[in-house]
């Protein structure tokens, strides 16, 4: 089998990591990550491997099961976006300094821009802090050939290895040569060596320089040395250092413009290659592009001959697009540059799926409490602002502690007001949990709204420990939010369908008397994610509404503040129209209408 | 005549961006030709604006640089005017839309793809008659988009659902249609 593909980044790293021997993958879905470990599960169907992929319930987890995989000497990967490494980043500091028998890479999806992420944050730092080394590529061909030298390099020190996409790097697709996997299964064999694995303080000293040793081999390390992909090496005048997406983009344009100065390609981000940098100091004027900060640049001997994002000659926001590239290296070569005019106009913003059982949590959390406080979460449910029910994201888990925060920051106030907390199922699952056990012992007065739809909605649902299935689909044991809920200490739990909205609002108004005196309510909001449900039985469900004519009067109520996009105002009638394309017939809204001109259409 | 082509397709999130993207790369695989695309993932999808970059030939980079892309195919008349700017001087664009969109510096052809999918019984698919619009126009410049190829590849991709692929196919023709009456 060999077969011509288009592959996206994200299963060009899956197929690179497999075709190099990976026997477990773990990770915790997050843009622009989550298609790696899927891609793991249908190559894994596809081509008839042994090997072990999994969902964790957050990156630490996710981490630590494929370390010790690695400890045992397979190898493993795990696999997060940049925020996930935050949550994991306990473990890869320890698992450095303790290192690794078989190869184990730990991916770190950076987000430029940011498209879907809360910050820029650059993982080659985190590297650079854990002090392991990391390998930057620069599309979907180069991160699977990556794969397969990080490893190497992580069997030949005896460490993790990380490997750091970007969005343009795991959402991109590339034209690829596919052949069928055929792999030779290693066996577990932990060697125990308390000194090394149970490492006391005094050990980690000694690990600690050991470390240093392998990062001064690491940095002549032949397979990731520098790359020189344009030019000549002069060795005087100007030079220009790429890595990553900024890699692709400037071969393109050097290219184009027929430049004569030469490129060099930092594959290794962190330890900069010794020699490299010794090479480096017989040029003059040096352009160093990267994304998202100065990883290379500041590892370069001479700053003052350097160009980059911490000398400010290259914006350290943002992402850094192709005419960006285009128009600093025409600024440092010394060429015209003629900016391109560009119109931006404010783009739609994105909101909640039409017949979505969020925006049903929130018009009624919103009508329970109108002047409360409303801490939310990551996930879709962050759209939830659009309805004015969600007036803190901050990180993963954070809005149940939030919550507290509150209630205790307005103790002594005349009034305090109403706390809501919204978080979704796999959420709560990944880091909600401790802070609400947290709260019992507090008996902090709030809400918690567990708006449970059974998947991991917004990255392209993934289970959840609660959907009763594992990573390639098939069940495994599920757990359940009310009994773990009551585990915590929680007295009040109810769940509801949002569908039925005004019966989801008498349960909220309860949970919100309840609190004021007992400590945390919590509702569980139960329904499943539309854009999970089979055609079939969402049909079966349909129930349609219709404008009663002769009542709306065109106020716009619906539209502005239950904000479901099928609903809008027809300019020639001046009343609201549904449209039957993006209607999902919920039949939500016929609560929503105060004039009660939306209505069943059967009871019209 | 180039087969150095860059494309870019813009729609809202849920209209179909990425499955039009991955059918026009596929056709240029089905040719050996080298492909390159950027999608948009994530949030941006629930509703937002989207977009997709298709660059076919030989490039590094997967994205496409403002006032450089040969083609725009927008799946609302808004992609357009969000969109346009990515277009060379001159450069095509298709714009799914009820009423003619005009703009001087492009050419620029538009076509209610719309009408076509709901007469077809699925609102849902006027990205398909929209592709089938952008075959139509773009024939006489490139041959990077083998129509042939398109439909082979179709019938691969569905072969499991022949009677999705008919539909398909059925849509790309009307839409080639609806752009050869215009």
């Amino acid at each position: 089998m060999n077969t011509k593909r288009l592959m996206l980044g994200n299963e060009a790293l899956a197929y690179g990591l497999l075709k190099n021997g990976c026997q477990m993958a773990c990770a915790y879905p997050g843009t622009p990550s989550s298609e790696i470990l899927s891609a793991v599960v249908s190559l894994k169907k596809e081509m008839d491997l042994n090997i072990h992929a999994q969902w964790a319930v957050n990156e630490k987890v996710a981490f630590e099961t494929a370390y010790a995989g690695a400890q045992a000497g397979l190898r493993t990967a795990v696999a997060m976006k940049q925020v996930g490494l935050n949550v994991a980043a306990d473990p890869l500091m320890s698992s450095v300094y303790l290192g690794v028998k078989g190869g184990f890479i730990v991916i770190s999806a950076d987000d430029p821009g940011p498209h879907s992420s809360q910050t820029e944050q650059d993982s080659r730092l985190m590297a650079v802090m854990a002090k392991l080394p990391v390998l930057d590529p620069d599309s979907p061909g180069q991160a699977a050939e990556l794969a397969g030298i990080a490893f190497e390099l992580s069997e030949a020190f005896e460490i993790p290895v990380m490997l750091r996409p970007t969005t343009r790097v795991c959402h991109s697709r590339q034209s690829m040569d596919v052949k069928k996997i055929e792999m030779t299964l290693r066996q577990a064999a932990f060697e125990k060596n308390p000194g090394r694995w149970a490492a006391t303080p005094k050990f980690r000293l000694q690990l600690h320089k050991e470390l240093e040793a392998k990062l001064a081999k690491i940095a002549d390390y032949e397979p990731t040395r520098p790359r020189l992909v344009s030019g000549t090496a002069a060795g005087t005048g100007q030079a220009i250092v790429v890595a990553g997406v900024a890699a692709a983009n400037a071969r393109d344009i050097i290219k184009e413009k027929n430049l004569d100065i030469p490129v060099y390609q930092v594959v290794q981000a962190f330890p900069l290659h010794k020699a490299f940098i010794d090479e480096m100091d017989a040029y003059d004027d040096i352009l160093v592009l990267e994304e998202t900060w100065g990883v290379v640049e500041m590892q370069l001997a001479d700053k003052k001959r350097v160009k980059g994002k911490n000398t400010g000659f290259i914006s350290p926001v943002g992402e850094l697009l192709p005419e960006n590239v285009e128009e600093r290296i025409c600024a440092f070569a010394g060429l015209d540059y003629q900016a391109p005019q560009i119109t931006m106009l404010p783009g739609r913003r994105p909101t909640l799926c039409a017949g979505c059982p969020h925006r049903a949590s929130f018009y009624a959390i919103k009508k329970v409490a109108p002047k409360g406080i409303f801490t939310s979460d990551i996930g879709c449910y962050t759209l939830g602002c659009n309805l004015g029910a969600v007036d803190t994201v901050t990180c993963m888990g954070a809005g149940i502690s939030q919550a507290a925060g509150f209630t205790i920051a307005y103790t002594e106030n005349e009034k305090q007001p109403p706390v809501f907390s919204t978080i979704g199922d796999s959420t709560f699952f990944h880091s909600g949990i401790p802070g609400l056990i947290e709260t019992v012992t507090k008996k902090i007065p709030y809400v918690l709204v567990i708006l449970d739809n059974r998947t991991t909605a917004m990255t392209g649902h993934q289970p959840t420990p609660a959907s009763g299935r594992d990573a390639a689909g098939d069940p495994c044991i599920a757990v359940n939010i009310p009994d773990i809920v009551k585990g915590c200490g929680v007295n009040f739990i109810k769940t509801a369908d949002p569908y039925d909205l005004p019966a989801f609002i008498d349960i909220l108004k309860e949970a919100k008397a309840y609190c004021q005196e007992n400590g945390p309510a919590v509702v569980i909001a139960e329904h499943p994610c539309l854009l999970d449900m089979d055609r079939a039985e969402l049909k079966a469900s349909f129930k349609k509404v219709v404008v009663n004519r002769d009542v709306c009067d065109g106020c716009g109520y619906c539209v502005s503040r239950f904000e479901c996009p099928a609903l809008s105002m027809d300019q020639e009638t001046e009343q609201v129209r549904i449209d039957p394309g993006l209607c999902t017939g919920c039949a939500v809204c016929s609560f929503v209408c105060p004039k009660g001109a939306l209505v069943l259409e059967n009871q019209e | 005549m180039s087969n150095n082509q860059q494309i870019i397709i813009s729609g809202l999130g849920g209209q179909g961006v990425l499955f039009i993207t991955k059918l026009l790369a596929g056709a240029a695989m089905a040719d050996n030709l080298p492909v390159l695309t950027s999608e948009t993932h994530g949030m941006a999808q629930r509703g937002g604006n989207v977009i997709s970059y298709l660059k076919i030939g030989d490039f590094s980079g997967p994205l496409i640089r403002p006032a450089t892309a040969d083609a725009l195919i927008a799946l609302k008349a808004e992609s357009f005017a969000h969109h346009a700017y990515f277009l060379k001087p001159g450069g095509l664009a298709v714009v799914n839309s009820l009423d003619p969109v005009k703009d001087a510096g492009y050419r620029v052809f538009s076509g209610d793809a719309g009408a076509l999918a709901e007469a077809a019984g699925n609102v849902r698919s006027e990205n398909v008659a929209m592709l089938g619009f952008f075959l139509g126009a773009v024939k006489d410049e490139t041959s990077a988009f083998n129509p042939d190829s398109l439909s082979r590849m179709i019938k691969e991709k569905f072969q499991a659902k022949p009677a999705v692929a008919a539909n398909v196919l059925r849509l790309l023709t009307s839409g080639m249609q609806l752009y050869e009456k215009r």
